[in-house]
């Protein structure tokens, strides 16, 4: 119960720091709270906050996952792959790239779980594969999506009629309840925590951890190949040399949302709350056109004062 | 030991031949492809790879080698901030025992001692892209981008008829292509266009995404810009996606660098006004070229200007710029 409430109060403190970055921009720049770039703020959060849900459940087992980024990359070259170059539906080239992300994760999954290669190894030899990989298939070159001009629509068209809300946010939000629900509700979520705190018993009490380890990885995955979906139509094509760093921040955003490198705590809703408060900063700290440089020295610091905060709270519990 | 005096004994049929060429006039060609059938080779340690710019310099560069019958290799580190890596290639390749080097330099000073290397085996230095900091290269093969930015400027102001606010998105603030193509088109501006005000200049690495992301940014706090101009294909194509993004096609002008399909498809259908291609085709041309001059002792200019055009809806389909733009 009482672990319950401190859960709730760090939620609310990230929150509540959201919030106030939101309030310091609005009166900063009073074209910061606009609907256009509210919607732009979200939308430049779903790419790098999709690889953050995914990659929150393998940091709450107490693993890590480096490859996301340019897994991403890959998963949108495989887009290009399935809609362009082999004409599929789209609906069908949609799904495969998210199963295939699915498949980067697996892996990841046998590589940690059965190989025993620990996973910041497994996954950055995974992140240079997979960076190889999308040169390799793509010929160097971006692959465009001529043939379904539709998939365009898939991140920045609109759904709901009449409000300019790109789909891309609706889509993250949607994975995020999904992802919120699994990581509280089914067994896949509580092996997850399990696994983080505390491997060995969690084998000893019976569950086969080896199992689970490849299933979250393979689940962490899926997030990838939809980070993956989603890039390539906000670009209207697969880029096919892009994608290192964005692991680090997809990190970066787990972290400030209250997630232990640790293993065994963390959130789904502190993640997305993450993921915000890197994209509100960025895009607060362009419209006030600060430059570049002082830009990534003010990320930097978001970040260490979220980590210490965690710290001192949980000294204090 | 068998390859030192064998290198040694290439050496001594290169200067034969290299004198009997100036002895017989016309027959230098012909004896840069004899020994053997040993053909001279150059290697080419590049800026990038991946990106398509770097595919056309490598293209010009192969077709140079066919025409003078020479053996080239082409590498280039992942990323354009990756120097070290650009190093431990530039080490391979002179391991390698090559005729001439041709170096896109990342770091200037960093890869001073290599040259130098270089210069004590006798291996003579092409510089090509941006220039090397340094007296060893016999000649550099560049894009003039100060050149090449104020032109950009020169039509920006035109087509904005010359008032009004513009916000510049560039690759980044630390490379000698970074800072000659936002210098050039600032002071151009600042010399000829006094009511024009540059309102903004960020930098999203040519990162599409991030370049998309930060347009729009720039776009939503001065929503009375008149004109952006993004410094390379990254940078554009992030312009290209914000305006887009925030419905605002056609309601300001938005100038470009380099190519791309992305590119050319923006300025095709009215999105972008035009844009400036260098000739990367040409560098890699030139650069093997040099190259080849140089191995058969002829003077070298200072520097080879490897050109740049500006293009728009109405020259695109010229065959000059055709040859110049890549996909």
């Amino acid at each position: 119960m009482r672990a319950r409430l401190r859960g709730q109060i760090q939620q609310l403190l990230a929150f509540a720091s959201l919030i106030a970055i939101v309030v310091f921009f609005s009166i900063a720049n009073d074209r910061f709270l606009t609907w256009a770039n509210v919607t732009g703020i979200l939308l430049a959060a779903t790419v790098v906050g999709l690889l953050a849900l995914g990659t929150t459940f393998v940091i709450i087992t107490g693993g890590i996952d480096l490859s996301i980024g340019t897994g991403m990359t890959l998963s949108a070259v495989m887009t290009g792959v399935f809609l362009t170059y082999l004409g599929m539906p789209l609906w069908l080239g949609v799904i495969l790239a998210i199963l295939f992300g699915g498949l980067l994760g697996l892996i990841n999954g046998v590589n940690v779980a059965v190989l025993k290669i620990p996973p910041f190894i497994a996954t950055l030899a995974m992140m240079l594969v997979a960076a190889g990989l999308s040169l390799v298939i793509s010929g160097t070159a971006p692959i465009y999506f001529k043939e379904t001009p539709d998939f365009v629509r898939l991140a920045t068209g609109s759904l709901i009629p009449g409000i300019r809300f790109p789909n891309g946010v609706l889509i993250f939000i949607i994975v995020a309840i999904v992802a919120g629900v699994i990581l509280k509700k089914t067994l896949l979520g509580r092996y997850t925590f399990s696994i983080g705190s505390n491997e060995e018993a969690t084998e000893l009490s019976g569950v086969n951890v080896t199992k689970w380890k490849i299933a979250i990885y393979t689940f962490a995955g899926l997030f990838t190949g939809l980070a993956g979906v989603l890039l390539a139509s906000r670009l209207s094509s697969a880029q096919p040399a892009l994608g290192m760093g964005y692991e680090l921040e997809a990190i970066a955003a787990v972290v400030i949302g209250g997630t232990s490198l640790q293993g065994g705590k963390g959130s789904i809703v502190g993640t997305v709350i993450g993921a915000l408060i890197m994209a509100v900063l960025t895009n607060g700290l362009r419209i006030m056109s600060i430059p570049q440089e002082w830009q990534s020295v003010a990320v930097g610091a978001v970040i260490l004062i979220a980590v210490y905060l965690d710290i001192l709270r949980r000294k204090n519990a | 030991m068998r390859k030192r005096s064998f290198g040694v004994a290439a050496g001594l049929v290169a200067a034969a031949l290299v004198l009997s060429g100036c002895a017989g006039g016309g027959d230098g060609g012909d004896g840069a492809g004899g020994g053997d059938g040993d053909k001279p080779y150059i290697a080419l340690v590049s800026k990038g790879f991946q990106h398509q710019f770097w595919q056309a310099v490598k293209e010009g560069a192969e077709q140079a080698a066919e025409e003078f019958d020479v053996e080239i290799t082409f590498e280039g580190p992942d990323t354009e901030a990756d120097v070290d890596q650009q190093l431990q290639q530039l080490q391979t390749a002179l391991d390698k025992g090559p005729d001439a080097i041709g170096f896109a330099a990342l770091d200037s000073q960093a890869a001073g001692p290599y040259l130098q290397q270089a210069q004590d085996a006798g291996i003579p230095v092409i510089a090509f892209d941006s220039g090397v900091d340094s007296d060893i290269p016999v000649t550099t093969a560049a894009t003039d981008n100060k050149a090449a930015a104020a032109e950009a400027a020169k039509h920006m102001v035109e087509l904005v008829g010359g008032t009004g606010k513009i916000a510049l998105v560039v690759h980044d603030q630390t490379s000698v292509t970074g800072v000659d193509r936002r210098d050039g088109f600032v002071e151009y501006i600042e010399e000829n266009a006094p009511d024009i005000e540059i309102v903004d200049i960020q930098y999203g690495g040519g990162d599409q995404l991030k370049s998309t992301d930060l347009a729009k940014a720039i776009l939503q706090a001065n929503p009375d810009l008149k004109g952006i101009y993004g410094s390379n294909e990254g940078s554009a194509i992030g312009v290209v996606n914000a305006v887009t993004e925030l419905g605002l096609e056609g309601q300001l002008t938005v100038i470009g660098f380099d190519s791309g399909q992305a590119q050319i498809d923006a300025i095709t259908s009215g999105l972008m006004a035009g844009a400036i291609t260098q000739n990367p085709v040409g560098i890699g041309y030139e650069t093997v070229k040099a190259a080849v001059e140089a191995l058969d002792g002829k003077e070298l200019p200072k520097s080879i200007d490897t050109g740049f055009f500006w293009y728009d809806e109405t020259n695109i389909e010229d065959p000059e710029i055709q040859a110049v733009l890549y996909e």
